[in-house]
């Protein structure tokens, strides 16, 4: 197991370099200026020097990366040209808040698409089964973007029982487990964790299926078995699968959902990476790609090493 | 006399009712004490910065440049009808040196004080001019160069003469430097330096020690201005209360605390509006502005120094090079008709100053919607219908200040049809768009366009005229991106800059306002209205022809 969780990490480490690489790379390539949203329109050439030599966009590419990266592994991800703060400081407060949302959405995700997920695999052909699929396939395809301001209308503006936007009834940055801060979760996590549960219900639902269709079931249940103890059986061939994909998904929601955290002013990774682009502040979009880009590497490793835990027909494979 | 201990006597009974009356006042008191609480949604993504040079265009000098700090003059906000013009502020005079006119001497107001209690002095002023334009100075925060030193390109030093007198130098005589000085808030010397001396002594390099001292400041700031700073939360929201002790009694605030909330999403805006979580929604969605006003709450707008145009490239190859052509293109758009397509919010542009401003002028050329004479220069100019003209128009989808360019857009292509305008859009993503503007018409990011459509700020005769019609602000000094070259305008234009006297300056640049509407440099489309919504609850708002507004006179229910 040591020797598969070494080999696993020594795969990660040159993907992780393949993506910072990659992360710098793309924002350099982008069209525009990187100054042009601290420069007034008309600001001299001089002026224009003396700002790329300050933040260092003077320097040749390969010079800015190697600076960049060591830079990095030191824990400094530079300052955001927008705000003078340290990126790292703006990049971890901002994956704090989107861990918490990514983490009730993928709750939420999780058991909706699970259960719709089992009944429609257990009751194929049924009208669960149809209503259940319905449920999943709506998860996956409705526009997020519109699904929130949907709900923000009708429970925000019309009824007026939850908060619009923002991640606390105070904004004094630091997250209480109250219902007063829960309230503001709400909305934009339902509407993230449409995505996963779309996802997980279809996955569930045809591996349930497909479990259910195979010789050993049959043969449970012909050893007097009860329903519940098969249950179990099911459940457990599929969990690995339901956990890679549930594992892809967190993943994707850590990314942070640029236009869900938009819709709703949480001050998340898709919110600061909006700002970034917007601002075209080549640090802070950097620095939070590299983040994201490198908990989704970490991301899959771990859940590789629990399929293995799950299942260790895997690292035999 | 009654035995029974819960009847008062007599004799206790006026003590009872001054409890009573005592509990009452003091319920009262309470309710009448309740914190009067001002929430802000601002158009921002972040808190613009609260170092004393806001960021974030003039968003940030709206809410937090003005109400934290001041400057030496200031923009008259009080009135919704008159043209908004510099007033004194920290300055309480001042004047050019007759024999050297880039010298200037600003006499100072006494008894003013900083947040944190050490005196506003020219001392003072010379350590913020130091922190944007000494390269020397402690204080010296390139952050802040971005935002400032072009909105005073020609202000070189500052030297104390006494306490309450401060002599500002320019690199060349400059009648516009009052305006300009708009720009220049007032951090307090003494609090930075107490940031200063808390950065650890392990920092050792000198601009790494003035980066921290100024993240450091911004995060508990100290201007001299009607509100102070009280919270920040880095992208989340910035809370000021109010200075009791403002030097201004006519704009000692009323509301307690203010809170700024950036939400750059119009319809999460809007939402938060409806759902009670704001007093106050900058650039509600458009099309939600009838339930806005269906639920009660109220909208403000008015004409702002602002310029939505399309700027004409007069490079040979351009047809716009040909005034016939320029002037043709200002006379076939019906502005009315768009207005109707932007729900009223925009004011038609007859120019860059309308009439009534100081600076507007008596052009010759009058700028309206009329086909038949529009075509009949374009007839003079050789096209017609059977031959029209191809022009290639540079422009973004979104961006800021930009309105809604792509439907603004697409109805210009259409009314410009009518005069034999061929319009063909070059949409590209707002930082090109704003990149490209600075390089010129010349560059190959222009992509061979005749005209490019940024839309520009206009509060100052810099900003709203110098630099796109002087020869000397061609690309790369400045935004004549066009490359429009006239010795007439640039005459024009160094009378204005040399002239001291300020009526006689407004009249000078009158004199270059009415010059550059009868050339048309630009397709003159539409002036912004600055679009607000508020609740009902607050109280005493004038929403100036500016891009400011006064939250000290305000109140609130």
């Amino acid at each position: 197991m040591l020797a598969y969780l070494l080999r696993r990490v020594g795969y990660a480490l040159p993907i992780m370099l393949g993506v910072s690489f990659l992360c710098f790379m793309l924002v350099h390539i982008a069209p525009g200026d990187p100054l042009v949203a601290i420069l007034p329109a008309d600001a001299s050439a001089d002026l224009q020097q003396q700002m790329m030599k300050l933040y260092g966009f003077d320097r040749s590419l390969p010079e800015q990366f190697a600076h960049w990266l060591w830079r990095a592994l030191h824990g400094d991800l530079g300052t955001s040209i927008a705000t003078s703060r340290p990126v790292a400081q703006e990049v971890f407060k901002a994956v704090g808040n989107t861990f918490m949302l990514a983490a009730m959405a993928t709750l939420i995700g999780f058991f909706f698409g699970a259960l719709f997920g089992f009944v429609a695999g257990y009751f194929r052909n049924s009208w669960a089964d149809r209503a259940a699929s319905f449920i999943s396939v709506i998860g996956v395809s409705v526009p997020h973007y519109w699904l929130g301001m949907v709900l923000v209308i009708v429970f925000s503006s019309q009824l007026m029982w939850l908060p619009a936007t923002g991640a606390g009834p105070d904004g004094s940055g630091a997250w209480k487990w109250d219902l007063e801060h829960i309230k503001y979760m709400v909305l934009p996590a339902i509407t993230m964790s449409f995505i996963p549960m779309g996802i997980v219900a279809r996955t569930v639902r045809a591996l349930v299926a497909d479990i259910l269709s195979q010789e050993f079931v049959i043969g449970l249940r012909a050893r007097g078995l009860g329903e519940l103890g098969v249950f179990k059986h099911v459940v457990k061939n599929c969990a690995p699968t339901a956990l890679a994909v549930m594992g892809l998904q967190l993943g994707y929601l850590l990314g942070g959902s640029i236009l869900i955290e938009t819709v709703f002013a949480w001050p998340g990774t898709g919110f600061l990476l909006n700002q970034a682009i917007f601002q075209r502040d080549l640090p802070l979009l950097q620095g939070t790609i590299l983040v994201l880009a490198l908990f989704f590497v970490a991301l899959n490793l771990v859940v590789d090493v629990l399929q293995t835990v799950f299942d260790p027909r895997i690292e035999r494979a | 006399m009654s035995l029974n201990p819960l009847t008062p006597t007599r004799a206790a009974r006026p003590f009872r009712l001054a409890c009573i009356a005592a509990l009452s006042l003091a319920c009262c008191t309470g309710a009448f004490a309740q914190e009067k609480v001002l929430r802000i949604a601002m158009t921002a993504g972040d808190i613009p910065r609260t170092s004393g040079q806001p960021d974030q265009g003039y968003e940030g000098n709206r809410f937090t440049g003005i109400p934290m700090y001041d400057s030496l003059t200031q923009w008259d906000l009080s009135s919704a009808t008159k043209p908004s013009v510099v007033i004194p502020d920290l300055a309480v005079s001042w004047a050019v040196d007759a024999k050297d006119q880039t010298k200037w001497i600003f006499k100072l107001r006494p008894g003013v004080k900083f947040h944190d209690g050490t005196p506003f002095n020219a001392d003072a002023v010379v350590w913020n001019v130091g922190k944007v334009l000494d390269k020397e100075a402690p204080q010296f925060d390139p952050a802040q160069i971005g935002v400032t030193a072009s909105r005073m390109p020609t202000l070189r030093t500052a030297r104390k003469v006494d306490d309450l007198t401060v002599e500002l130098t320019t690199s060349e005589p400059d009648s516009f430097l009052p305006i300009n000085l708009t720009n220049l808030f007032m951090a307090s010397p003494a609090h930075w330096a107490k940031k200063l001396a808390a950065v650890p002594a392990s920092v050792t390099d000198k601009a790494e020690r003035s980066k921290q001292a100024w993240t450091a400041f911004a995060a508990d700031s100290s201007g001299t201005g009607p509100f102070k700073q009280s919270k920040f939360v880095s992208r989340e929201r910035l809370e000021m209360v109010k200075n009791a002790d403002y030097w201004d009694a006519k704009r000692r605030p009323k509301i307690d605390r203010v809170v700024l909330l950036p939400l750059p999403e119009a319809s999460a805006r809007t939402a938060a509006l409806m759902s009670g979580q704001v007093d106050w929604i900058e650039a509600p969605a458009p099309d939600s502005l009838d339930a806005i006003k269906a639920r009660g709450f109220k909208l403000y707008s008015n004409l702002q120094p602002h310029l939505w145009p399309w700027q004409f490239s007069v490079l040979p190859d351009s047809p716009f090079k040909d005034k016939k052509v320029r002037q043709a293109a200002n006379l076939c758009v019906n502005r009315t008709a768009m207005k109707e397509l932007l729900g009223g919010l925009m004011a038609e542009a007859t120019g860059i100053a309308e009439p009534g401003d100081p600076w507007r002028g008596n052009p010759t050329f009058q700028i309206k919607y009329d086909v038949p004479a529009g075509q009949k220069l374009m007839q003079e100019a050789g096209y017609s219908a059977a031959k029209p003209v191809k022009v290639k128009v540079q422009t973004s989808a979104s961006g800021s200040g930009q309105m809604q360019p792509l439907p603004m857009n697409e109805f210009i292509q259409q009314s410009l049809k009518d005069c034999y305008f061929d319009v063909q859009f070059d949409v590209v993503e707002w930082n090109t768009l704003f990149s490209s503007w600075r390089l010129g018409a010349k560059d190959p990011g222009a992509h061979g366009a005749n005209a490019t459509n940024v839309s520009a700020a206009t509060m100052d005769p810099f900003f709203a005229m110098v630099r796109f019609v002087s020869t000397k602000a061609q690309p790369p000094v400045s935004n004549n991106w066009g490359y429009y070259s006239d010795p007439t305008m640039d005459a024009l234009v160094e009378k204005a800059r040399t002239t001291f006297d300020d009526k006689q300056r407004d009249t000078a640049l009158a004199n270059l306002h009415a010059h550059i509407v009868d050339e048309a440099p630009f397709l003159f489309v539409a002036h912004d209205v600055g679009p607000r919504a508020m609740s009902p609850k607050v109280k005493g708002v004038v929403q100036p022809k500016s891009w400011f507004i006064d939250l000290a006179t305000m109140d609130m229910n």
